[in-house]
């Protein structure tokens, strides 16, 4: 048996296309479709009281202009609720072009369509829309005062208010009880996802064949079909959406379906016409969903190990202006924020609260870096109190080993108790400390202070729920020219699936990977998928291939066997290179190719695999189906938890406040590795975000609610300069949960970045670091109000 | 009224290309459009994120801060003029697959195209080299460790290559 390909750093199958510019992004096809182009709010609260598109008609190559008064049935009413949750009582969405009101700034109000987008921006900047400037609610402090309002009928600005305790007893008696209390109040401010693509929507109606095709830069094309089919009023079946090449979706991309994603093929459809539109930079600053933002209130209590006794989390979390996503972010933040620690009695409440910005939907981590920025700033603030290593404060809260599956005693996401499978959380804490050097840092907080520097270590670790279902899917399929086509409905957008799910399908079946071609998010293929987010497509595609390769090749053993005869049992056959063999006597043998002709009864001989097969006279046994291929699914019955720890250096100017990452460690447990090479390609991009989310990225808004820094001039995402070199180490604890024993991977690199540049900050500069990001004149400020630590941080400076 | 067509004439990777152009039609937007070259992308259309980098003349410039009409007469390669004369993988190419230097793929265009001006110039950079040489261009998936080590293989593989045609090249 050949060496198995899951667990081999395999170069990526897709990347040689994408490399010569042969890749098929959404605005790489539609060449003469006609160009849709959007009239956004420039107001953050306003009520429309007139739009004029007179200018607009004389403009040459102007198709149609639409305004919310064109929408006609479903495509009228507002966007759905995707996840509704009882605690949700006050849930608004958009609808696809304003009405009456707009709520953020970038919110789409007119539809223009023409020749082509030069033409239709010339027409949209010829429309004139009178507007009745409302007062805007900006910011959570605002949003909770509640002097103003964002929506008139939702009172406070409270879209849902949720508690969950973990059932280990009271916890404000438990902080009341214990021998030590402290209390933290932090902020995260608002980041985005900031794929390099933007989204975009191409439509095509066949009016003959009443069939609508459409190409979306998604990351769930078969949820996207079924709201399209909805929203138009068409039978599924009449709707194919197709994700082509998808240049990055960080979570963004799985907020659906966007209003231009009804509009667009609505329009095609109205006008009989191919419809484009691919969204600017600035549209995606101003209307595509942002996430992070977020104030928490912390009250601790804990013994003189530092061991918790209760944990009491407040948490107000700013949705924007509209829930079309519900409340995920928040759930998450509330639950993932135990990291991998036992805390006592829990009790968690978050009010997430609308603003009159843009709408807050899943970012890589979902909730997570907050929640552990939260929990790891705590575990900082215990061990500052007490005088002990920072490090021993979280060994001393450590789930160990041996109390896996541990029940964390709360509801998941995903609705289904938040019990970790797996994991082995000292062992992790013991790499991060050697892989940082924790334990010679003295020594070069020493050095480096005798040369006048100022440098700082800190540490953040996690546990991220991954592999949530309900379910993924996939078709394998067996040709007679030997390829295999393993189609997946869930999308890719740069994770490597077309060579992870390859390793696979190939290890099932014997052949290579070059025999395996992989298609995703292709609802022509494979109609029944829920998407790719949540660090979840390696855990349930790929246990869902290994069940469909599986069938397939319990199938090719039965027609082989039947094919071979001499008494051959299929339970004594194997698949190797290619073939179907015994495997007492490799010699009785016969192509997979040939089984995959002989899986059709009827047979024609039109290439040289069907004249091969002549000389079998076996084919599929009566009540078989023919075909060699397989469908098969895998639906988890919860998540599968990986885990992490992040250790890093930092220094500080003490003129300037800059600061500069001087090492970034990584200690990462996704389980099983398909891909060590793609594993480690995600845990660096992650890491790089993070970094941006600690030093350099945020969202600003200005008291009107305007975005004033919708550029890639103002919003600082690190450029290869402000990264630094990541240093990782691989640990496996496979999966209690799954067959293949994965764990996803995806998010894991930006889940505790900011909460251990925080941490590094507050070592280098002796003073407490409760928001994040953190800019040099933010350092600079704060340093002007140091109350704590100062003679650690003298001795250090003298 | 109808906009004003002027005629360019672009030798695009080694191919003279003419075409009709408006005079605001951005060299992104001709060489995507017109010539149906879509390898060059558009990321960020203000020139900071130099997904749509193309050479002229040999020197890296952003299509998408040019006109099409602004390169009448001169010489652009792009993401698909950077291939083997064969077709195949050119050297910054296969460096990138070798090192796991692209995740998505969209801002790749832009770093091949940029990384191979930039060999030109520096043909053995050091680590700290590739790293600048690459601080002009954004990815938003792979954290660049990886394309820093794609800069210095393909410069690796472009000695190799050398080497090579040098001994095989017949001596005076």
């Amino acid at each position: 048996m050949s060496e198995k390909l899951v667990g081999q750093p395999l170069v990526r199958k897709e990347d040689p296309r994408l490399l010569r510019g042969d890749g098929r992004y959404v605005d790489d096809l539609g060449r003469g479709a006609l160009a849709a182009a959007f009239v956004r709010s420039p107001n953050a609260h306003a009520r429309i009281a007139d739009i004029d598109v007179t200018d607009a008609l004389d403009v040459e190559g102007l198709v149609a202009v639409y305004t919310y008064e064109d929408l006609p049935g479903r495509v009228a009413e507002p966007l759905p609720l995707l996840i509704p949750h009882p605690d949700l009582t006050h849930p608004r969405t958009p609808y696809c072009l304003a009405k009456d009101e707009v709520n953020h700034v970038g919110e789409a109000v007119v539809m223009v369509v023409a020749t082509d987008r030069y033409v239709a921006e010339d027409a949209a900047e010829r429309i004139v829309v009178t507007y009745e400037d409302l007062p805007p609610v900006v910011g959570i402090d605002q949003a909770r005062a509640a002097q103003r309002l964002v929506h008139d009928e939702v009172p406070g600005n409270i879209a849902a208010r949720s508690v969950q305790t973990n059932g280990k007893g009271d916890a404000q008696e438990a902080i009341a009880a214990a021998p030590h209390r402290l209390s933290l109040d932090l902020q995260i401010e608002r980041s985005a996802s900031m794929p390099m693509e933007g989204k975009g929507v191409l439509a095509h109606w066949d009016a003959d064949d009443r069939t609508l095709r459409v190409h979306t830069s998604t990351q769930t094309s078969t949820s996207v079909r079924l709201a399209v089919a909805a929203k138009l009023e068409l039978p599924p079946d009449r709707v194919e959406v197709i994700t082509p090449d998808v240049g990055g979706g960080f979570g963004v991309k799985i907020m659906h379906p966007w209003p231009e994603e009804i509009l667009v093929p609505w329009a095609a459809m109205k006008l009989g016409q191919d419809v484009k539109w691919v969204e600017d930079r600035r549209e995606h600053f101003i209307s595509s969903a942002h996430e992070r933002g977020q104030q928490q209130h912390v009250e601790v209590g804990f013994d003189s190990d530092g061991r918790l006794c209760g944990l009491s989390v407040e948490i107000w979390h700013d949705n924007g202006a509209y829930v079309p996503y519900g409340i995920i972010v928040p759930i998450v933040t509330s639950t993932q924020l135990l990291g991998p620690y036992k805390v006592g009695a829990y009790r968690v409440e978050f009010t997430s609260l609308y603003t009159n910005t843009v709408i807050v939907t899943p970012y890589r981590g979902a909730g997570r870096p907050q929640g552990v920025f939260a929990m790891e700033r705590t575990m900082d603030a215990i061990a500052e109190y007490l005088g002990l290593d920072r490090l021993a404060v979280r060994e001393a809260n450590l789930i160990q080993p041996e109390e896996m599956p541990y029940d964390q005693g709360l509801v998941f996401q995903d609705g289904r108790p938040l019990i970790y499978d797996s994991g082995d959380y000292p062992t992790m804490l013991r790499m991060i400390r050697e892989l940082v050097g924790w334990d010679g840092f003295e020594a070069e907080r020493a050095a480096a202070a005798a040369e006048g520097r100022r440098i700082g270590i800190g540490i953040g670790a996690y546990v991220e729920g991954t592999g949530m279902g309900p379910y993924e899917g996939a078709h394998v399929k067996v040709e007679t020219t030997g390829e295999i086509v393993v189609s997946t409905g869930l999308t890719t957008q740069g994770q490597g699936h077309y060579t992870s799910l390859a390793q696979i399908a190939a290890d099932v079946l014997g052949v290579g990977v070059a025999d395996v071609t992989v298609i995703t998010g292709d609802t022509r293929r494979f109609k029944y998928a829920v998407g790719t987010f949540a660090s979840r497509a390696i855990v349930t595609s790929g246990n869902a291939v290994a069940v469909a390769a599986g069938k397939v090749a319990e199938k090719a053993k039965r027609i082989a066997a039947a094919a071979l005869g001499g008494g051959a049992d299929p339970a004594d056959l194997e698949l190797v290179d290619g073939t179907v063999r015994r495997r007492d006597d490799p010699t009785a043998s016969i192509d997979l190719r040939t089984v995959a002709v002989l899986s059709n009864p009827l047979r024609y001989a039109f290439d040289e695999a069907a004249k091969a097969a002549t000389q079998f006279a076996a084919a599929v046994g009566t009540g078989d189906e023919p075909g060699l291929e397989a469908t098969g699914y895998y639906m988890p019955e919860r998540s599968t938890f990986a885990a992490g720890a992040h250790g890093v250096v930092v220094e500080t100017d003490p003129e300037t406040a800059d600061i500069r990452i001087l090492r970034y460690c990584v200690v990462h447990d996704c389980g099983v590795v398909v891909n060590p090479r793609i594993v480690e390609g995600q845990v660096h991009g992650g890491v790089a975000q993070g970094v941006g989310g600690a030093l350099y990225e945020r969202i600003v808004y200005d008291d009107a609610g305007q975005l004033v820094n919708a550029s890639y001039m103002d919003f600082l995402i690190p450029f290869a300069t402000e990264v630094p070199h990541i240093q990782t180490a691989h640990m496996v604890t496979a999966s209690g949960v799954n067959p293949l024993g994965l764990k996803g991977a995806g998010e894991a690199g930006v889940i505790p970045t900011s909460a251990a540049v925080a941490s590094a900050i507050e070592d280098a500069e002796g003073l407490s670091v409760r928001r994040m990001p953190i800019s040099p004149s933010e350092l600079y400020e704060l340093r002007k109000t140091r109350t704590t630590r100062e003679t650690r941080k003298e001795q250090v400076s003298a | 009224m109808t906009e004003q067509l002027h005629q360019i004439t672009v030798t695009v990777n080694g191919v003279t290309r003419r075409g009709e152009t408006p005079a605001r039609r951005l060299l992104a937007d001709f060489l995507r459009m017109d010539l149906g070259l879509t390898g060059t992308h558009l990321g960020c259309e203000h020139g900071v994120c130099g997904a749509c980098t193309v050479l002229l003349d040999d020197v890296p410039v952003r299509s998408c801060l040019i006109f099409a009409v602004s390169v009448d007469g001169h010489a652009i390669t792009t993401v698909e003029g950077c291939c083997d004369p064969g077709g195949e993988l050119g050297p910054v190419q296969q460096a990138f697959q070798e090192c796991h230097g692209l995740q998505c793929g969209f801002c790749t265009p832009g770093f091949i195209t940029t990384i191979t001006a930039y060999l030109e110039e520096n043909p053995k950079p050091t680590e700290e080299e590739a790293r600048e040489a690459i601080g002009g261009n954004l990815c938003r998936c792979t954290g660049y460790q990886n394309i820093v080590a794609a800069v210095l293989r393909a410069a690796e593989i472009l000695n190799e290559t050398q080497i090579k045609s040098e001994r095989e090249a017949p001596h005076e």
